[in-house]
């Protein structure tokens, strides 16, 4: 199945672009009418996957963040975000809930929430190399 | 993103405007750590009813105010939740901890 539209977004990992990254996300999403309930699962999802990329893959130091939507003809709404940050050892752990290296200021729940605001999620990660995380949605539209 | 501390006797309220990610928890973070080291107040009340997002790093402010005001002998209570903050900090295990208070919704 092809994508009837895609858009790329390229950014650097700072956070005060976290914003900006679900607000272009979650206004490309917008053509296919979405609820407002929608919109708001896109942009939490996308807000943690952004932030992952900032403090855990680049911990802090620059880098880039690659952002690819697509959208299909059926209504499914893929966004993939990938880093070429440090990668993650073990994937199971670190989507486990409260699992956190971060330290106590960081719940530990951004795959949680990105799971449980999503259809689909995956998490591809090559150790040293990056991660690539896609998260899927059904937009029944209003 | 901003955020006004007012104190009342014992208490700190302070409240939350626009939208809170791992970005601005760290200046909101800022703010209300200095309030607590400077008046150590008894209770401290975050209001969210005027917050228009969240992620977790919402969740990650709240839990570590608690532990903060926890451990300068204080209490925490959070105010003006929309429904969807108020599932999501539940499933965190938040409202074991703190107060947790719903906002009324317009239907």
């Amino acid at each position: 199945m092809k994508p009837i539209n895609t858009m790329k977004l390229i950014l650097e990992s700072r956070s005060v672009n976290e914003s900006y990254a679900r607000a272009a996300v979650s206004a490309f999403a917008a053509q296919l009418d979405p609820t407002v309930e929608e919109i708001s699962d896109i942009k939490t999802a996308v807000s943690e996957a952004v932030t992952n990329c900032i403090v855990h893959a680049y911990r802090d130091m620059p880098g880039k963040i690659y952002i690819t939507c697509e959208i299909y003809e059926n209504g499914l709404f893929r966004t993939k975000i990938r880093d070429c940050g440090c990668g993650i050892s073990d994937v199971k752990k670190a989507m486990e809930p409260l699992f956190t290296t971060a330290g106590e200021e960081r719940a530990g729940l951004g795959f949680a929430v990105m799971e449980s605001f999503s259809d689909k999620l995956r998490v591809r990660s090559a150790f040293g190399k990056g991660t690539t995380v896609t998260l899927e949605k059904h937009i029944s539209g209003r | 993103m901003s955020v006004t501390i007012s104190t009342q006797d014992d208490a700190a309220v302070a409240y939350l405007t626009g939208e809170i990610d791992h970005h601005t928890a760290a200046i909101i973070r800022a703010d209300i750590d200095e309030v607590i080291e400077k008046q150590r107040p008894k209770m401290l009340i975050i209001d969210f009813s005027a917050v228009t997002f969240t992620d977790s790093s919402g969740i990650g402010l709240v839990l570590g105010r608690y532990k903060f005001m926890n451990a300068v002998g204080g209490k925490v209570r959070v105010t003006g939740l929309d429904s969807r903050m108020y599932k999501v900090m539940c499933l965190a295990g938040l409202d074991k901890l703190v107060a947790l208070e719903k906002k009324e919704e317009k239907r």
